[in-house]
């Protein structure tokens, strides 16, 4: 079986299995316990908390262990009370369906957020006509010129807009550019979280230099295991928790913490740069795939004027509906997805693709290839063959 | 004396337990070659994950007497609670804002009753009695025609207890009212049947029951259909219910854990009483001025929370280091507050200062209590040597009488 399908979830690597499993054998383990057992859990839970501080450049930022990533976006947009909150249509369902009321901005034809589009938003939900009137010369200066004041409906707090824009799409691989974002959101005196899940593995995640206030990853799309990720927030940053109890990650999400999954995690978060080593390669076999398709046809790679996740690729076969292709590739033994995988069961077409302005008839056609560390040329090879064969078995159907 | 068993003794079942290692052979595989994400539904990885939480979901749907489509996976009893209250509340809010709870729960179940409290919901918080059990009759009189919803807890986590869930249940299913209860410490302890004790919603929980941790589920009822509204959002799993790749390996470890549990029950019920009453009667009845905290009768045999007069509290927990025990529930237990449930139960303040919690389980060994039994003798004795009020009281001092100085 070749498995095709690495943004949806990854093989736990080996190193990670050996930190579970002792993690597991080492039970029981509460790290709210005062006795040994429970202050040696805590120490698994800690160490964890320190290798995500060091590898994403988060020092010093708060780190609330959730249950998913999915929990982790909740938790970002859901738990800032009183805040304007700005997504971009392409956003993982985890953040669109939970920021209720938010402002949607769209994307271009290659997936990137519209920055002119942002800044529109982000003007709307202030005012400049009550900024300072005067430059620092003393000259009265034109409304446009002025600083920009906090509208007044949304004043009462230090800041008063969240947006909150992946740094890659999980469909499309599509990477935004959060550092310019970031950079212009605070300008507003807003505030950015990102949702960092499909980008950790694949690219250098850094939470310094993107400038951001808010990050979120899961464990189990880079070799650890399911069942845990984390918010990553700067100090500083006020949220409400949604699951309320015993007080645990400072009292920002209750429950015994999943010790064993977090010792993962850390497992994880430390043999992270083995991915970031292969990012090349695999970027090299991308596009090789790629370039061999669109040779057989004119399939169409969305995304592919932007700035992309080295693994991902997200493409058409013309003609040929993508619940049949993946029925297709799974009885050849290669196991492809035709989207996110949350949603993979529904038949509705992607609203990452229609956000593109995709045609549907167009986007019925997409399935997503995510390469994992593990995939090889021979793999790709036996994979464009099958996909030419598939292709060409169709059309022949379809003609005749 | 020596004993021949690794120390410190864990009697501590109720903040956590250690994995069964049979619980964990099963999960192996899921860790590695299944790895799949049971959501995706494009390939045989996928199908692979899927089947096996299908099957996981069975095992612990049949331990509590539902069906499998009434099962979410959440990460926990805390979510699960959290989840209930609030996604009933939140649901219903138009017609009813009445919620009705009892002052032992959990904490999270208290505190997300807070939240909604400060959402603008009514709350009425039911008294215990010395027993640490609710009245019935108090339970029928709060009930309103507001009423969304009843949250009583099966087993005590503090104290052990076993509030009437079947007297219960066919109260708020008279009156109309959905019925919650947190089991995390009763699910697999004890049998518990959702139609038989006309439960809607049921939080339990995998690392009570020698499973994972960072697994649970909420039993939500399908006929009559209760319906609340999710508090994590996203990609629909779980009926839309509950957001979130699904952890397989946990999940399967928790559907096999619930699977023991069932096919175990009756002799570990058994095992666990003979020992509990072993250590009740060497510790309880024969060591003076030990009293057991709750109903005597109405309770779980593996928890047993004693007070231990004139002692203090602190120095009995250094003193007995040997024993892996707790003071009160886990997730407080950091804190050297006495226990709000002991409070709750008219418990004055320095016994439940001087009350331990002492958890017996699946692995708990005779050879293991009777040297808990041996340390706690020997040190009781000690401790109250050096203590001015065992002394007075030896000398017939009614302690009651004296007036403390203020300091």
């Amino acid at each position: 079986m070749m498995y095709l399908d690495n943004n949806a979830t990854t093989a736990i690597k080996p190193q990670v299995k050996k930190a579970v499993l002792e993690a597991m054998e080492h039970s029981p383990l509460n790290p709210s316990s005062v006795h040994a057992s429970g202050r040696a859990a805590r120490k698994i839970i800690d160490n964890a908390r320190a290798k995500i501080a060091e590898v994403f450049g988060a020092g010093g930022a708060d780190i609330i262990f959730t249950g998913s990533g999915t929990e982790a976006n909740n938790l970002a947009v859901s738990g800032v009370k009183g805040y304007e909150v700005i997504v971009s249509a392409t956003e993982h369902s985890s953040v669109l369906k939970a920021a209720k009321n938010a402002r949607i901005l769209p994307v271009e034809e290659n997936g990137l957020v519209n920055l002119a589009e942002l800044k529109k938003v982000l003007d709307s939900c202030h005012s400049r006509e009550g900024g300072n009137p005067y430059s620092r010369d003393g000259e009265v200066l034109a409304v446009e010129d002025r600083p920009v004041a906090m509208d007044s409906r949304l004043r009462g707090n230090d800041t008063s807009v969240l947006v909150s824009i992946m740094l890659a799409n999980n469909e499309t691989g599509v990477i935004q550019p959060i550092k310019e974002i970031a950079a212009l959101v605070h300008s507003y005196g807003g505030i950015i979280h990102t949702d960092a899940v499909q980008a950790v593995g694949k690219i250098s995640v850094d939470m310094a230099d993107l400038g951001v206030d808010m990050l979120s990853i899961s464990a189990h799309k880079f070799g650890g295991s399911q069942g845990v990720g984390a918010l990553i927030m700067r100090k500083g940053i006020t949220i409400s928790p949604m699951i309320v109890g015993g007080g645990q990650e400072l009292s920002l999400r209750a429950g015994t913490e999943n010790v064993a999954a977090i010792a993962g995690f850390g497992s994880a978060v430390e043999n992270l740069q083995e991915n970031l080593d292969k990012a090349e390669e695999i970027k090299i076999l991308r596009d090789y795939m790629e370039e061999r398709i669109k040779s057989i046809v004119s399939a169409r790679v969305f995304g592919e004027g932007a700035a992309r996740l080295p693994n991902t690729s997200c493409f058409t076969m013309p003609g040929v509906k993508s619940e049949v292709q993946v029925i297709e590739f799974d009885l050849a033994g290669i196991a492809v997805s035709s989207g996110s995988a949350c949603s993979s069961g529904k038949v509705a077409a992607s609203h990452v693709l229609q956000a593109m302005g995709v045609a549907k008839p167009e986007a019925e056609t997409a399935i997503r290839i995510s390469l994992g560390i593990n995939n090889t040329k021979v793999e790709i090879d036996k994979f464009i063959e099958v996909w030419r064969g598939l292709y060409n078995r169709a059309n022949q159907r379809n003609a005749a | 004396m020596k004993p021949n068993i690794k120390l410190p003794i864990y009697l501590d079942y109720q903040a956590t337990t250690p994995m069964d290692p049979r619980v964990l052979e099963v999960m192996i595989p899921y860790f590695t070659e299944k790895f799949g994400n049971p959501h995706s539904r494009s390939h045989s990885y996928g199908w692979e994950a899927e089947a096996a939480v299908e099957k996981a979901r069975k095992q612990v749907a049949d331990l509590i007497g539902a069906s499998e489509k009434e099962i979410i996976f959440t990460s926990g009893a805390t979510e699960s609670n959290n989840m209930a209250l609030k996604g009933i509340a939140h649901f219903y809010k138009d017609k009813k804002d009445h919620i009705i709870t009892v002052v032992t729960e959990h904490k999270c179940v208290l505190d997300a009753c807070r939240h909604l409290e400060q959402e603008g919901f009514k709350l009425t918080y039911l008294p215990v009695g010395k027993n640490g059990l609710i009245d019935l009759q108090d339970l029928k009189n709060a009930i309103t025609d507001r009423t969304a919803i009843v949250s009583i807890m099966a087993i005590n986590n503090e104290i052990g207890v076993i509030q009437d869930l079947k007297e219960i249940g066919k109260i708020t299913r008279e009156r109309g009212v959905f019925f919650h209860t947190d089991a995390a410490q009763g699910f697999g302890k004890i049998p518990l049947n959702v139609e038989e004790m006309n439960i809607d919603l049921m939080s339990i929980s995998g690392h009570k029951i020698y499973g994972p941790k960072g697994i649970g589920a909420l039993y939500v009822r399908r006929r009559p259909r209760v319906r609340l509204e999710p508090l994590i959002n996203g990609g629909g799993q779980e009926r839309g219910m509950r957001s979130g790749t699904l952890p397989t390996p946990l999940i399967v470890g928790f559907g096999e854990a619930a699977a023991i549990a069932q096919k175990e029950m009756p002799e570990e019920y058994a095992r666990v009483k003979r020992l509990s009453d072993k250590f009740y009667n060497a510790v309880a009845r024969e060591i003076p001025d030990v009293f057991l905290n709750g109903d005597e009768t109405q309770r779980y045999p593996g928890n047993l929370n004693l007070s231990f007069a004139y002692i203090e509290g602190e120095s009995m927990i250094m003193a007995i280091k040997d024993l892996a025990v707790s003071s009160g529930s886990a997730c407080t237990s950091a804190s050297l507050e006495p226990s709000y449930v002991l409070r709750s139960l008219g418990v004055e303040e320095e016994m439940a200062h001087t009350s331990i919690r002492f958890g017996i389980g699946r692995f708990t060994t005779e050879a293991e209590i009777d040297y808990a039994i041996e340390v706690i003798r020997s040190n009781i004795e000690k401790l109250r040597q050096m203590s001015p009020l065992w002394e007075m009281v030896q000398e017939g001092v009614d302690l009651k009488s004296i007036e403390w100085a203020a300091h």
